[in-house]
């Protein structure tokens, strides 16, 4: 099954009731599956006039309660950023996929990963975070759709998945978990009319009494905390002894885990750090990944950015290569091996 | 004895922290009338927009949602996809609606969506301090138009219920206004209804309403009034410009 597919069939059978899009390449075909067969698993599909309308219709149906999601490529995503901004600032879950394209402006449809930094560092204005999940094959986007929404509402917080046009492309063998069931109780909270059985409730992000809006920000801030706590996720292939750790995510750890196993081939003691979760970083991960570790090399589909989260979580100990292809160009697994014997070369 | 003025029941019993004259509290008092008439504050879901109005959560009794600027039609779609069976209503300034939030609008009618759309129109961004709206006067002062409104560099005025009148989706356009009691009647009427044409699942109902705003037009509570009256209703004239029930009159 296509991964944009994919992603589609598991957010319906995570229980999600609603999605609102916009047409952006490579994204389509989530889209289109969803307009297939949102309705028929009694939902509702609805594509919106903008990437702004569509992150504000996820804002109103998540705040009824229900399980809302949106999808989009780069460009569309900075446009969805005020949205964002504004449920993180309300407290909504919602789920919002990201298949990345080269950038800056309209860039190229090519896959790249040059949104790292909006999505872990500026997914929107204020003092705020999301989770961002970087799946790196169909399966695990199949697998991150379902605990993506279940964290979104657990934290009441919007989950990004951080996928790329590779991903989303590509097609894999995949099997689909049963259709969630039971979903999370949101009376509480949720805006949906009070029946004439409760106070009202407000969904806003608005507090114009500073140390009211500090407190708000500060108890959201205590729920980060057990997110980074808790929520890091990573995957640690050969890393054992690995002299050179290779670090890379999504599409291109695929690459990068291909040149470690022909560097492993070769007598080099390489291994490959992947996190699957972006924010949170898993640092602790990385340190036990690094123990052995004389150097890394970071390998992205971006002029390096997620390279300045390995160097913080590393704090520096260690020497920091990087390499990286851009602009929807995907870097090949010689190129990645090639950077790993320079390193090995050099470390003799 | 009987009682015939009462506050409505879905209008929290809270002061507002609008100016004196300003029509918010009418056009507020107005919409709850109508959801307490009606009694559906229990399934009624408002959608407020950024502006004046932007702490009306604080005041209407249903379920409230707080929206980006512009954005609140398209909240409220949102809300109303997924809850087809609740009454679903956006609050709105000018600037919201028919600046930074016209896409939303417009598109709420192509689609028909089945929501009431109140449409503040004061000619001003009131809550920034008096700045020129999509609907500021040819000539009007503001606080960015301090010559007055020069239509060859600012533009023109745009109204609202004409434009919304010519989509297909659009069940009701209705401009109505605050200035007199025969006109507030009139109002309250058009807010019904919409509630009603929703009830009825018969598409977008927008109901535009000539507001004042003493304190950026620098004019007493009074003589905004008579601004309203004298200057607003000769450019945005009042009356149906788009009533699908009456149509169907027609055809019957």
């Amino acid at each position: 099954m296509k991964g944009n597919e994919a992603l589609a069939e598991a957010a319906i059978r995570a229980g999600c009731k609603c999605f609102f899009g916009y047409p952006i390449t490579p994204q389509t075909e989530l889209s289109a599956y969803m307009a297939k067969r949102m309705e028929k698993s009694g939902g509702v599909f609805l594509q919106a006039e903008s990437e702004i309308a569509a992150i504000n219709m996820v804002l109103g149906a998540a705040s009824t309660g229900v399980r809302a999601m949106t999808s989009s490529s780069s460009p569309g995503v900075s446009l969805k950023a005020e949205g964002i901004s504004y449920m993180a600032g309300s407290d909504l879950p919602a789920v919002i996929i990201n298949v990345q394209r080269g950038g800056p402006g309209l860039g190229s449809i090519q896959p790249a990963q040059s949104d790292y930094y909006q999505a872990t560092h500026a997914m929107g204005h204020g003092d705020f975070h999301i989770l961002v999940y970087a799946p790196c094959s169909v399966q695990e986007m199949v697998d991150v759709v379902m605990l993506a929404f279940d964290k979104a509402d657990q934290y009441r917080i919007p989950v990004m998945i951080l996928a790329d046009g590779l991903l989303g492309q590509m097609m894999e063998p995949v099997t689909f978990p049963e259709p969630r069931t039971e979903l999370p109780d949101k009376s509480d909270w949720a805006a949906c009319g009070h029946g004439g059985k409760r106070e009202h409730h407000v969904i806003n992000s608005l507090y114009l009494d500073a140390p009211l809006l500090e407190a708000k920000v500060q108890e959201r801030f205590k729920r980060y905390a057990v997110i980074e706590e808790t929520e890091t996720d990573a995957e640690l292939y050969c890393c054992g002894d690995a002299e050179i750790v290779v670090t890379a995510y999504g599409a291109s750890a695929r690459v990068a885990k291909s040149a470690v196993t022909a560097a492993r081939r070769k007598g080099i003691q390489a291994g490959l750090f992947r996190p699957k979760t972006l924010w949170p970083f898993p640092k602790k991960e990385l340190c036990e990944a690094t123990k052995h570790a004389k150097q890394i090399l970071d390998v992205e589909m971006s002029m390096g950015q997620m390279v300045d989260d390995v160097r913080l979580a590393t704090e520096c100990r260690l020497p920091v290569a990087f390499f990286g292809r851009t602009g929807g160009v995907i870097p090949t697994p010689e190129e990645v091996l090639a950077e790993i014997e320079k390193l090995a070369g050099g470390a003799e | 004895m009987a009682v015939v003025f009462d506050h409505p029941k879905s209008l929290l019993d809270v002061s507002t922290h609008f100016c004196p004259g300003c029509g918010h509290g009418i056009v507020h008092r107005l919409v709850c009338e109508v959801i307490d008439e009606m009694g559906i504050e229990g399934d009624t879901i408002g959608v407020v927009p950024v502006g004046c109005s932007v702490m009306s959560y604080n005041y209407f009794g249903c379920d409230v949602i707080e929206a980006p600027h512009g954005r609140a039609p398209a909240v409220a779609t949102g809300v109303k996809r997924v809850n087809p069976d609740k009454f679903v209503f956006s609050y709105q300034g000018d600037g919201d609606l028919a600046a930074i939030g016209t896409a939303e609008t417009v598109h709420v009618g192509t689609r028909g969506e089945n929501i009431v759309v109140i449409f503040i129109n004061n000619t001003t961004y009131g809550m920034t301090g008096g700045q020129m709206a999509p609907t500021t006067l040819p000539g009007q002062v503001t606080q960015t138009t301090p010559f007055g409104r020069n239509v060859e560099t600012n533009g023109y005025p745009i109204r609202v219920c004409e434009m919304m009148a010519t989509l297909s989706g659009t069940a009701l356009a209705q401009r109505v206004a605050i200035d007199s009691v025969p006109h507030i009647r009139e109002a309250k009427k058009a807010i019904r209804k919409g509630f009603e044409n929703q009830k009825e699942k018969r598409g977008l109902s927008i109901i535009e309403v000539l507001s004042t705003c003493p304190t950026n037009w620098g004019l007493s509570p009074e003589e905004s009034m008579e601004f309203v009256k004298d200057q607003m209703i000769p450019y945005y004239p009042l009356g149906v410009y788009k009533d699908v029930t009456a149509e169907e009159g027609k055809k019957a």
